[in-house]
């Protein structure tokens, strides 16, 4: 009797062992982070929009986990600077994925970064959340993919720029572009386009990363009299494009000049080259015009305007961080849904789902692009030299295309120079 | 192209070349004369460039910034050869490539440096001649360039002539030549080295100055430069300053015409098949005899 009561004791204690262990494993999982991984350009070329994003990002996970977390559990960000150069992408995403585990994948900013990971995140049929990478997936058509740019493609992005032009009644374009992966993506849209709207391509170059001085090719380029310029071009050369223009001038046959140049949304880079920009016609993402005042923006601008010095990032930040922020509310609201970091379950969601982010509402299609892409072409209008305040205000980088957003019509670029 | 467009691209290769020159005479100096692998000279014209901008922002002129920086860099280049010295250079065979991984090393520090301190974006100055043109008969040039040019010009004549005419010019001369037979004649080799070194480091204050005023500058730009500076001081002749201008401006005139002829992407290709073809013919470079 008392070796059965021994046992039957013996039993409980284990029994309230395992019970005890079991919660605390529990606990554990409960208190473990959810590791979202990714890779952004904090040196280098890119790393004016890599920062200005990492903090948009950290902004993102700090109001996540203010409010209790993701199923529970802390949200934590693990990421590395890719220096701007996409050979270190591929190493850095295997590190994220067998040594530091983590749960969920952004994709690095930008095409030329995020094309050498696609063969991986495809391999492992993993998601993956885009940041900013022109027609990425048109190719490889990975099913969990999901980019957070608002253009669905490179022709749909480049569209708008020649309806616009052929309002201002131009026949022939030049076209510029950088020997990189955005830009040339970029400009082969722009000539698909051209040709489809029956327009005449004049001068058609492709630069090198290290050029330094634009002053030839914009004489080559005047030489041949276009009625369009086409550029495609990185911040460098962006401003150097800008300065090369209003020193040597493209010749009064130009009507419309810009298109795709990367840069002119930096607050930086518009504060130095001020009143050097206006007439030129370029995309952006987001700018404060009446039309494009979604739900929660400005409080995120209030916020991120509020640490942008000290992080020594873009002081206004309209361009890369609120859809950097965008890309932390589509995995919350995923997570949230479907109560699971399951990629399968999370793609499935996010491909039937409307997503709701500071940056508008919006479904995406079968290649993870915007369903109802939305490109915004902004012409600088009155801009004035060193005042980096004016840009806070609507009208001086006015939207001129789409009409759904259009807050002022086009002008020729020499009736605003 | 037509006529006109060949003497425009010209005329902006004439300018273009001036200032590869200027970007190049340190390095001529550091890596021509000394044999020092100074890998870090670009990161050191960036440095220049932030701290002429920083100036800038004081409400100084460029170029007078970069002329009241230099003497801070000749310090700072005497220290940085005094510290390679002792480390490497004194210590054996291998200083060569050890140094290498140290002005590697320094490199990634000053970029570094510069992102805590100015952040990441591409940065400009101010000053009457930047965003301007100027007409040359029927000809338009950006104002900076022919600044540059005329900076550039200067700087490399007043090199050359003090490498020729000053005893201590002619000691750094001698010291690439002969470091033994120098110090025989009572000089010591390893301090002409440091004040040349500091000389080569001096000339990056000046060239920084030009360098943020042609183009704007981010910490990293100085990886763009490292193989166009090394291509105008090989295809030189190390060592040779009367080289270096004609190695800029023979790089500068072929990327030019290039640039508005045959397309813009094949600019790196002509300068360095240029690069191929002298180093074939005279291996020594341009006007090394």
């Amino acid at each position: 009797m008392i070796a059965l009561c021994g046992m039957l004791l013996r039993c409980a204690v284990l029994c309230l062992a395992f019970l005890w262990a079991g919660v605390s494993v529990a606990q554990a999982q409960a208190n473990k982070p959810i590791r979202v991984g990714f890779s952004i350009a904090q040196t280098g070329p890119l790393s004016g929009a890599g920062k200005s994003g990492l903090l948009a990002m950290q902004i993102w996970r700090d109001d996540v986990n203010a409010k209790g977390g993701l199923l529970g559990r802390p949200v934590e960000l693990v990421v590395y600077d890719d220096q701007s150069n996409p050979a270190q992408t591929p190493g850095i995403y295997s590190k994220l994925l067998d040594v530091d585990k983590v749960d969920l994948l952004i994709a690095p900013y930008a095409t030329n970064l995020t094309a050498p990971i696609m063969p991986l995140v495809k391999q492992r049929d993993l998601l993956l959340m885009g940041n900013f990478a022109l027609d990425i997936n048109a190719q490889l058509r990975h099913d969990k993919y999901f980019n957070n740019m608002p253009w669905s493609s490179a022709r749909v992005a480049a569209e708008p720029f020649f309806t616009l032009g052929r309002k201002l009644g131009i026949k022939s374009v030049a076209v510029l572009a950088a020997d990189a992966e955005f830009a040339q993506t970029l400009a082969t849209g722009a000539r698909q386009e051209l040709k489809a709207q029956g327009l005449e391509s004049v001068y058609d170059q492709n630069y090198p990363p290290s050029t330094v001085d634009f002053s030839s090719m914009l004489r080559a380029i005047r030489a041949k009299k276009p009625d369009a310029v086409f550029v495609a071009s990185y911040p460098s050369d962006s401003a150097a494009i800008i300065r090369a223009l209003n020193e040597i001038g493209v010749g009064s046959s130009v009507k419309i000049f810009g298109g795709g140049m990367v840069g002119l949304q930096y607050s930086t880079l518009m504060e130095s080259l001020g009143s050097m920009m206006n007439g030129v016609v370029n995309f952006h993402v987001w700018v404060p015009e009446k039309s494009m005042e979604f739900p929660g923006i400005r409080e995120f601008h209030a916020r991120y305007q509020a640490r942008a010095k000290d992080a020594k990032v873009d002081p206004l930040g309209y361009y890369i961080p609120p859809f950097n922020y965008a890309i932390g509310q589509m995995l919350a609201q995923a997570v949230s849904a479907t109560k699971s970091l399951d990629h399968k379950a999370l793609a499935k969601y996010l491909r039937g789902s409307e997503m709701r982010t500071i940056v508008g509402n919006f479904r995406f299609n079968a290649s993870g692009e915007w369903a109802a892409p939305r490109t915004i072409l902004i012409q600088f209008q009155g801009v004035k030299d060193k005042d980096i305040e004016q840009f806070r205000a609507p009208g001086k980088q006015a939207i001129v295309a789409p009409d759904g957003f259009k807050t002022a019509e086009v002008r020729a670029l020499n009736d605003l120079r | 192209m037509t006529l006109d467009l060949f003497a425009e691209a010209l005329l902006a290769g004439v300018l273009l070349g001036c200032f590869y020159a200027a970007v190049s005479v340190g390095l001529s100096v550091a890596f021509g004369l000394l044999d020092v692998p100074h890998i870090a000279h670009p990161a050191f014209l960036v440095l220049g460039a932030f701290a002429v901008l920083g100036l800038n922002g004081m409400g100084l002129d460029p170029l007078v910034a970069g002329v009241l920086l230099s003497p801070l860099f000749f310090a700072i280049g005497v220290g940085v050869y005094r510290f390679y010295h002792a480390v490497f250079e004194r210590r054996g065979a291998d200083h060569g490539l050890r140094g290498l991984a140290f002005f590697f090393g320094l490199a990634f520090i000053i970029e570094v440096a510069l992102i805590w301190s100015f952040g990441v974006d591409q940065r400009m100055v101010e000053a009457p001649y930047i965003g301007r043109g100027v007409d040359l008969r029927d000809y338009r040039v950006p104002y900076r360039m022919l600044v540059a040019f005329a900076v550039a010009l200067g700087l490399t004549v007043t090199l050359s002539l003090f490498l020729s005419r000053t005893f201590t010019g002619r000691a750094i001369k001698a010291v690439a030549q002969d470091a033994i037979g120098l110090s025989l004649m009572g000089a010591d080799p390893v301090r002409v080295k440091q004040w040349a070194f500091g000389i080569a480091t001096g000339t990056c204050a000046i060239a920084g100055a030009l360098l943020i005023i042609v183009a704007p500058v981010e910490p990293g730009l100085g990886r763009l430069y490292i193989g166009r500076c090394f291509c105008v001081v090989v295809l030189a002749g190390l060592g040779s300053m009367k080289g270096t201008l004609a190695a800029g401006l023979i790089l500068g005139i072929a990327e030019s015409l290039v640039l508005s002829s045959m397309g813009a992407s094949w600019a790196p290709a002509v300068a360095f098949g240029l690069l191929l073809l002298v180093l074939t013919v005279r291996p020594a470079g341009l006007f090394r005899s």
